[in-house]
C-alpha cells in the first residue's frame, strides 16, 4: 500500500470529523453520559500516547527522563505549551552532552 | 470583510509561532519513521492536527491496515466533533453551507479556543485569516523540521523528538492539578498503555490508544459525569 493512500485516508476521516457537525448539526447533545465521554477523551489520548512513548523520545532513556521532568514541572506550574515542549528539548539535549 | 481577515491572521500570530515549534517535531519525527520530506509536508498541509498525525505516522510505519488507521483517526479526533459542534452555534448568518465546508478544515484545539473565547459572532473572514496564518506556521515548521532533521546533528534532531510530548504533557497536566476527574482519567489511560506496552504486546500501538483512550474516558464519564456549571467554564 501506498504512503499516499494511508494520506488520503487519514484527511479524509479528520476532514469528515470536523466537516459533519459544523455543517449539519446545531442542536446540543443531551446524554449527559456522551457529554462527560467526549469531555475526558482529549485527556486520556494525550496520556496514553505520550506514556510510556515519551520516555523512548529520544533514543535514550535517561536523557528522556530528564526531559520529561522538566516537562512535568513547567506544565504543573502552568507555564505556556511552547514553553514546556521547548524547555524539554533543550534539558534532555543538555543532558545528552554530559553522557 | 478584509478587516476581519486581517484580525484573524494578527489573533492567531501566537498560534503560528507555537505550531512552527512544534510541528519542527513532527516533521522530524516523520523522517525518522521513514516518511519523505513531501509526505511530512503534505500530511501536515492536509490533516492540520498534532496527535492524530503522530499516530497516523505510527500506523503507517509499522505498515498498519487501512481499518486501523481509519480508527486511529477517528478516536484520536473525535473531540474535533465537539469543538465543532460547540463553535457551529456561534456562527455568524454570514456562514453559509460552502463557508462551513471550507472553514471546518481548521478547527484546531488552538483555533477552536481563540475562536470560543471571542465575544459575538464569528465571521468566515476571521476565522480564515486565523486559519490561513497557523497552516502556514504548521507546514512551514513540518518541512524544515523535515528538511534539517537530515542536517542537523544527531543531538539536536534526537533532543526535538521530545517536544511534541512535551507540549501534550502541558495540555493534561494543569486540568489535572485543578480535577480530580481528569487526574483520574489521565492516569487510567497512561497505566494501561504502560500496560499494552509492555505485556499486552500483541496489540498494536494504534489499537491500543484507542483501546485505553475509550476506557479511560468512558470510565471517567461513568464515575465522574460532567455537570452544567463545569461545561459553562469550559473545562
Amino acid at each position: 500500500m501506498t504512503v499516499a493512500v494511508y494520506i488520503f485516508v487519514m484527511a479524509a476521516v479528520t476532514y469528515i470529523i470536523r466537516m459533519v457537525p459544523f455543517t449539519f448539526f446545531r442542536k446540543k447533545i443531551k446524554s449527559r453520559f456522551v457529554r462527560s465521554f467526549l469531555k475526558y477523551i482529549p485527556y486520556a489520548v494525550l496520556s496514553a500516547m505520550t506514556i510510556p512513548a515519551i520516555f523512548t523520545s529520544t533514543g535514550n532513556v535517561v536523557t528522556s527522563a530528564v526531559g520529561t521532568v522538566v516537562a512535568v514541572v513547567l506544565a504543573f506550574f502552568d507555564l505556556p505549551l511552547i514553553v514546556v515542549a521547548l524547555a524539554a528539548s533543550l534539558a534532555s539535549f543538555l543532558t545528552g552532552l554530559l553522557i | 470583510m478584509k478587516s476581519n481577515f486581517l484580525r484573524g491572521m494578527r489573533d492567531g500570530i501566537p498560534i503560528a509561532l507555537g505550531y512552527l515549534s512544534v510541528s519542527f517535531g513532527f516533521g522530524i519525527l516523520a523522517v525518522q519513521s521513514g516518511l519523505s520530506v513531501f509526505q511530512a509536508s503534505a500530511i501536515s498541509a492536509s490533516n492540520l492536527t498534532s496527535a492524530g498525525q503522530i499516530a497516523g505516522v505510527g500506523v503507517i510505519a509499522a505498515g498498519g491496515t487501512l481499518l486501523e488507521m481509519i480508527l486511529v483517526q477517528l478516536v484520536i479526533n473525535i473531540r474535533y466533533s465537539l469543538m465543532a459542534l460547540s463553535l457551529s452555534q456561534k456562527l455568524d448568518k454570514r456562514f453559509t453551507t460552502p463557508h462551513r465546508l471550507l472553514a471546518s478544515y481548521g478547527i484546531t484545539d488552538e483555533i477552536f479556543a481563540v475562536c470560543s473565547a471571542q465575544k459575538g459572532v464569528i465571521v468566515p473572514a476571521y476565522m480564515y485569516g486565523m486559519i490561513l496564518i497557523a497552516m502556514i506556521g504548521w507546514v512551514l515548521g513540518t518541512f524544515l523540521g523535515a528538511s534539517a532533521g537530515e542536517i542537523l546533528p544527531e543531538a539536536v534532531s534526537s533532543a526535538m523528538g521530545i517536544v511534541l510530548y512535551g507540549m501534550f504533557l502541558a495540555i493534561i497536566i494543569p486540568p489535572s492539578r485543578r480535577k480530580k476527574s481528569v487526574l483520574f482519567v489521565t492516569l487510567i489511560a497512561a497505566l494501561l498503555s504502560i500496560v499494552f506496552k509492555y505485556v499486552l504486546t500483541m496489540i498494536s500501538g494504534g489499537f491500543a490508544v484507542i483501546i485505553c483512550a475509550i476506557a479511560a474516558a468512558g470510565l471517567g464519564a461513568l464515575l465522574f459525569p460532567v455537570t452544567d456549571e463545569e461545561e459553562e467554564a469550559g473545562e
